[in-house]
C-alpha cells in the first residue's frame, strides 16, 4: 500500500480485566465463570431497591499490586462515580466506576525497549450478560432477550494506555506483555477467549511528522491477540484509503467482525453518550493505608521482563525462548521448579517449550495441573544427560508422563527403554544390518557425495530401528563410520 | 401520655409479664381498624406477622429471657423500608407486586429489640413531597383535622403515631420528611446524624441526604427507638463505624448556650404564631438556666436551592433501576427502550417525574458545574457556617415547619409553595447534622406546632437533653 509511508498510526488501548477475586466487587456473591445463569446473585448485585454496595477490600489490594507492577502513582484517596445509562444487563441502570479520581494514575510498561505510557487504571463493576433469542442472535431482530446477572458486579480493572502505540504488532506486544504481568502478579486469569480480558483500540492516523492528531475511531470486539492485530491493520488500511481519497474519517465506535475480517460502524445509540457522571454517594473514598501499600509491594513477584533477562543470563537460552516461556506464568514457574530440582536450565527450557507446552496447548491445561511434577521433568532431563535415555525415547516417555501419574525412571525400567551403549552388542547389530542391506552398502560405495549422504542416513535409520531406538546414537554413528570406511 | 401508652411504659409492662405483647398488639390493631379507613395512614397492615411476632415475644418472656428494650412495642414502618416477603411500595405504582427478599437493617434491629412491626405507612411517592398527597394510593389525613395534610413525606408514620396506631414509627428524612410531619401531627420526630443509622434496606431517594429516624409521642420514646436501631453496619459503607454514646436521661440545661437561627426564624413565610412558639420555648429554656441568643447562619438561605439540585440529581440516578426489566411494573412494548419509557411513564407520578427531569438536567454535560457542582459548594458553605455557629452554641433552635398543617389540595398545584414547607429542615440534611422536632403547643388554627432543636454531627446526646427540656416547658 502506498499510503503506509505517508501516515502514522496513533493507537491507545483500553484493556478491561476481570479480577480473580473470590467474591464480587460490592457483595459476597461468588465471582465464578460458567455457573448456571442467575445463581450467583443477591439484592446488592441485582441492584434491588434499598441495597447498598460495600467495597471488596481484596479488589483494592489487587489494584495496589497492579499499581506497583505498572509503576503507577496511587494518590492518597480515590473515589467511585456513577456512570448513568439505561441497559437491561445493568441492574441499577448505572455502572459504579471510577472517573476523574481513579486509584492508579500515570504508569508505564516497557515493551521491546519502548516505554508505553499508561494514563490510568481504575476499578469498576462488570455488567450482566444478555443473550438475544431468535432472529440472528442480534438485539434488533431477536424475539426476546435473556439476561444472566452472574457477571453483574464482577470486579474489573480498566487499564487505559496513552496513545503511544504505533502498529498492530506493537499493540499485540503491549497486550501480551500486560497479560504476562497480570498473570504473574496473580490478579486475573487473563483469558481473552472467555472474556476475562477485553481490549478496545482507539486509533487515528496522521501524516508522518505531524503533531496534529487525526479523528479517532474506537474499535471493539477483538477476542484474541490475533484478532486485535488484524483489526488494527484493517482499520489503518481503511482510514488510509479514506484519507487518500480526501474523505473525512468519522468519529465513531466500530465493531470488529472476525469472520469477515472487517470493522463495521455500530448503530449509534439514541441520545448519544451523556453519562451524567457524579460521585457515588453510597461509597466512601478509597484511602489505602500504608500497610496495604506495603503488602501490595511485597506481593509483587519478579516481573516477566526481569525474569526473561535472568533466564537468558542464567540458563543461556535465547531471548525469544525466554519470551515464550515467561508468557505463561504457570509454565515459567514449572520450569524454574524443575531447575531447582537439579536439572540444567537450557535442557528444561527445551522440554518445556517443546513437549510440555504443546501438551498444555493441545489440552487447554495449565502447567500447574500436569501429573508430572517439576522434579519429574528434572528426573527426565537427568536420564538423558547421563546417557540412560535417548532423546527420541525421552520424548515418548515424557508424553506418557504428561498424561498419567508415572515417573520417568519408573517407565524406563518397566519398559526396558534404557539406552544401550555397549560397543560389542551394538557392533554385532551394525554388522547384521549392513549384511542385510548389501545393495545399499554397494550404492554407498559407488555413489557421489550426495548419494553417499543419503545412503548413510538410510543405514543409520535401519540400525537405530534394529536397536528398537535404544542404541546410543553416538556409539552407533562411530561404529557405522568405522565400517563404511 | 399515660405510662401504659408510651413505648417505655409498654416495654416495661411486657418485660415484667404484667401485659402480654399479644394484647398490646391486638389493642393497637383495633385502633388501626377503627381509624384507617378515614386517615389512610397505612398501605398495608401486617396483622398476621404482627401477632406472630407478639407471640414470640410473649414466649421469650415466659421462658424468662430478656425480651429486649422494645418488648411488645408496636412500631409502624414507613413503606420505603424493605420487609422480607411483605409488600414494599414506596407508595408508587412502579413497585407493584414487589416483595423484597430481604429486610432492612433497622427493621432487623427493632425486631431484635422485641419491637413489633404492625403496618407499612403511607408516604409521598419515593419520599418526594411534604404532604403525603403524592402517594399513588391516595393521601393520608391529619388526625387532628382530617381536612388537612399530615405533612410529608413520612405523613403516614406521623399520623399513625398521632392517632395511636402505635407509640413508635420509623420514617426517613431527606429534607425534613420526619421532622415536618412530626410537627404537623404534634409528635416527636428525629433526623439523626447522617451515617448514624444504617440505610441498608431503605429504598433510596437521595443517598447523600437520606437518614432513617424515629417518630414517637415522647422524647424518651424516640430515644428508646433510636438507641435500638443506630450504630455501625457492615452493609452500609456510609454508616459511621464507631459505636454511638448512649443518650442518657439528662434534662439539665443550666449554662447551656442555645442559638435561635435568624435565617430560619426571622424571615418572611414563617407564620407569626410559629415564630412565637419558638420564642416561648426559648424563654422557657432561658428560665431553666440556658443562655439563649440569636445567631446568623447566612448560607442557610441558599439551602432550599441547593437541595433541589442535589436531591433530584441523586434521585434521577437512584430511580433509574425501575425500568420494568427485573421487578415491579412492566408495560410491554416493541423494544426495550420503549418498554422502559412506557413502564416509567405509567409507574411514576407527576412529582417523581418532575424531580427525575430536574436531576437529569442538573447532571447533564455542560450544566454539571453550574448546577450540581455549585450546589455542592453551597453545601460546603452551609457546613462551614454551622461549624462557626457551633463554636459559640451547643444547640440551635428554629421552627420545624413555617406553618401549621395546611388543607389538602392547598399546595398541590404549586410545587414551589410545597417545597417551601421544608425550608427550615433542609439545611440539617445538607450539613449531615442531627435535628429533631418537639411538639410545642398549637398555632392560630388550633393545630400542632413543632420547635426544631438542631445539633452538630453526632450531637444527639445534647440535642435530646434540650428536647426533653422543651418537652417539659408548658407551651
Amino acid at each position: 500500500m502506498t499510503s503506509s509511508n505517508v501516515y502514522e498510526a496513533v493507537i491507545g488501548l483500553e484493556v478491561h480485566v476481570e479480577l480473580a477475586t473470590t467474591t464480587k466487587l460490592f457483595c459476597g456473591c461468588a465471582n465464578e465463570f460458567g455457573a448456571e445463569p442467575n445463581t450467583h446473585v443477591c439484592p446488592v448485585c441485582l441492584g434491588l431497591p434499598g441495597s447498598l454496595p460495600v467495597l471488596n477490600r481484596r479488589v483494592v489490594d489487587f489494584a495496589l499490586r497492579l499499581g506497583e507492577a505498572l509503576h503507577f502513582d496511587v494518590p492518597p484517596s480515590s473515589i467511585f462515580h456513577r456512570k448513568n445509562y439505561f441497559y437491561p444487563d445493568m441492574p441499577k441502570d448505572y455502572q459504579v466506576s471510577q472517573y476523574d479520581a481513579p486509584i492508579c494514575v500515570d504508569g508505564w510498561l516497557e515493551v521491546d525497549g519502548d516505554r508505553i505510557g499508561i494514563e490510568r487504571a481504575h476499578m469498576e463493576e462488570d455488567t450482566g450478560k444478555t443473550t438475544h433469542v431468535g432472529g440472528g442472535g442480534r438485539i434488533h431482530d431477536a424475539a426476546h432477550s435473556l439476561v444472566d446477572y452472574n457477571r453483574a458486579g464482577v470486579p474489573l480493572m480498566e487499564i487505559v494506555s496513552r496513545p503511544h502505540i504505533r502498529s498492530a504488532e506493537q499493540a499485540r506486544d503491549y497486550v501480551g506483555e500486560l497479560r504476562a504481568v497480570l498473570e504473574a502478579i496473580g490478579v486475573s486469569d487473563v483469558k481473552m477467549e472467555e472474556g476475562s480480558m477485553r481490549v478496545d483500540a482507539n486509533l487515528s492516523l496522521r501524516e508522518v511528522g505531524s503533531e496534529i492528531l487525526g479523528t479517532k475511531v474506537e474499535v471493539k470486539n477483538m477476542n484474541s491477540l490475533r484478532s486485535l492485530g488484524r483489526a488494527i491493520d484493517h482499520e489503518i488500511a481503511r482510514q488510509a484509503r479514506m484519507l487518500d481519497a480526501g474523505e473525512r474519517v468519522l468519529q465513531e465506535t466500530r465493531h470488529w467482525d472476525e469472520a469477515a475480517g472487517v470493522t463495521h460502524g455500530m448503530r449509534s445509540k439514541e441520545g448519544s453518550s451523556d453519562y451524567r457522571y457524579f460521585p457515588e454517594p453510597d461509597l466512601v473514598p478509597v484511602a489505602p493505608t500504608q500497610q496495604m501499600r506495603d503488602a501490595a509491594r511485597a506481593a509483587v513477584p519478579e516481573l516477566p521482563a526481569a525474569k526473561r533477562a535472568r533466564l537468558v543470563e542464567e540458563w543461556g537460552i535465547s531471548e525469544s525462548d525466554a519470551r515464550v516461556l515467561v508468557e505463561s506464568a504457570a509454565l515459567a514457574r514449572y520450569a524454574e521448579a524443575a531447575v531447582l530440582a537439579g536439572a540444567l536450565g537450557k535442557d528444561v527450557a527445551n522440554w518445556c517449550l517443546g513437549e510440555v507446552l504443546a501438551h498444555c496447548n493441545e489440552h487447554g491445561l495449565s502447567a500447574e495441573v500436569l501429573p508430572l511434577a517439576p522434579d519429574g521433568l528434572a528426573e527426565l532431563v537427568g536420564l538423558v544427560a547421563d546417557g540412560t535415555l535417548s532423546r527420541n525415547l525421552a520424548k515418548e516417555v515424557l508424553r506418557e508422563c504428561l498424561t498419567r501419574p508415572v515417573r520417568p525412571r519408573q517407565l524406563v525400567e518397566e519398559r526396558g527403554l534404557a539406552q544401550v551403549s555397549d560397543e560389542g552388542e551394538l557392533a554385532a547389530l551394525v554388522d547384521e544390518v549392513l549384511g542385510a542391506n548389501a545393495a545399499a552398502v554397494q550404492e554407498w560405495r559407488d555413489g557421489d557425495d550426495k548419494a553417499r549422504k543419503r545412503k548413510r542416513g538410510f543405514l543409520m535409520g535401519e540400525v537405530m530401528k534394529a536397536s528398537k531406538g535404544k542404541g546410543n546414537p553416538q556409539v552407533l554413528n562411530r561404529l557405522l563410520d568405522d565400517r563404511l570406511r | 401520655m399515660t405510662a401504659t401508652s408510651t413505648a417505655v411504659g409498654i416495654a416495661g409492662a411486657v418485660r415484667s409479664g404484667e401485659r402480654s405483647a399479644r394484647s398490646v398488639v391486638e389493642e393497637h390493631l383495633a385502633v388501626i381498624a377503627a381509624r384507617d379507613a378515614e386517615l389512610h395512614a397505612c398501605n398495608h397492615v401486617m396483622v398476621d406477622d404482627a401477632l406472630a411476632t407478639a407471640d414470640a415475644v410473649d414466649a421469650a418472656v415466659a421462658r424468662g429471657e430478656d425480651a429486649g428494650p422494645l418488648a411488645g412495642v408496636p412500631v409502624v414502618l414507613k413503606d420505603n423500608l424493605c420487609t422480607r416477603g411483605v409488600p414494599t411500595t414506596c407508595s408508587s405504582r412502579i413497585l407493584d407486586g414487589w416483595r423484597p427478599p430481604y429486610t432492612a437493617t433497622v427493621v432487623e434491629r427493632l425486631l431484635l429489640a422485641g419491637g413489633i412491626p404492625v403496618a407499612k405507612a403511607n408516604l409521598d411517592e419515593f419520599a418526594m413531597g411534604s404532604s403525603t398527597e403524592n402517594s399513588a394510593f391516595g393521601p393520608t389525613r391529619n388526625p387532628h383535622d382530617t381536612s388537612r395534610v399530615p405533612g410529608g413525606s413520612s405523613g403516614g408514620s406521623a399520623a399513625a403515631v398521632a392517632a395511636g396506631y402505635a407509640p413508635l414509627a420509623l420514617g426517613s428524612d431527606t429534607g425534613g420528611s420526619i421532622r415536618q410531619p412530626a410537627a404537623l401531627c404534634g409528635v416527636v420526630g428525629v433526623k439523626p446524624t447522617y451515617g448514624r443509622v444504617s440505610r441498608f434496606g431503605l429504598v433510596a431517594f437521595a443517598s447523600s441526604l437520606d437518614q432513617i429516624g424515629p417518630l414517637a409521642t415522647t422524647v424518651d420514646d424516640a430515644a428508646l427507638l433510636l438507641e435500638a436501631i443506630w450504630g455501625p453496619d457492615a452493609m452500609d459503607s456510609t454508616a459511621i463505624p464507631s459505636q454511638p454514646e448512649a443518650l442518657g436521661g439528662d434534662t439539665d440545661i443550666a449554662g447551656m448556650r442555645i442559638g435561635i437561627v435568624e435565617e430560619l426564624t426571622d424571615v418572611e413565610g414563617i407564620a407569626p404564631e410559629v415564630k412565637a412558639a419558638v420564642e416561648r420555648a426559648a424563654a422557657g429554656l432561658d428560665a431553666a438556666g440556658a443562655r439563649v441568643e440569636r445567631v446568623s447562619v447566612p448560607s442557610c438561605a441558599y439551602g432550599l436551592s441547593a437541595y433541589y439540585l442535589i436531591a433530584p440529581a441523586e434521585a434521577s440516578s437512584n430511580l433509574a433501576r425501575y425500568d420494568g426489566v427485573r421487578y415491579g411494573l412492566r408495560v410491554d412494548a416493541a423494544d426495550v427502550a420503549e418498554m422502559n419509557a412506557k413502564t416509567r411513564d405509567a409507574g411514576f407520578g407527576a412529582e417523581v417525574k418532575r424531580r427525575i427531569m430536574l436531576g437529569t438536567y442538573a447532571l447533564s454535560a455542560g450544566y454539571y458545574d453550574a448546577y450540581y457542582g455549585q450546589a455542592q459548594k453551597v453545601r460546603t458553605l452551609i457546613i462551614r457556617d454551622f461549624a462557626q455557629a457551633y463554636e459559640r452554641f451547643d444547640v440551635l433552635l428554629s421552627p420545624t415547619s413555617p406553618t401549621e398543617a395546611f388543607p389538602l389540595g392547598a399546595k398541590t398545584a404549586d410545587p414551589l409553595a410545597m417545597y417551601l414547607s421544608d425550608v427550615c429542615t433542609i439545611p440539617t440534611n445538607l450539613a449531615g447534622h442531627s435535628a429533631m422536632s418537639v411538639p410545642f403547643g398549637t398555632g392560630a388554627e388550633g393545630l400542632p406546632v413543632g420547635v426544631q432543636v438542631l445539633a452538630p454531627a453526632q450531637g444527639e446526646s445534647v440535642m435530646f437533653r434540650v428536647a426533653r427540656a422543651v418537652e417539659g416547658i408548658v407551651a
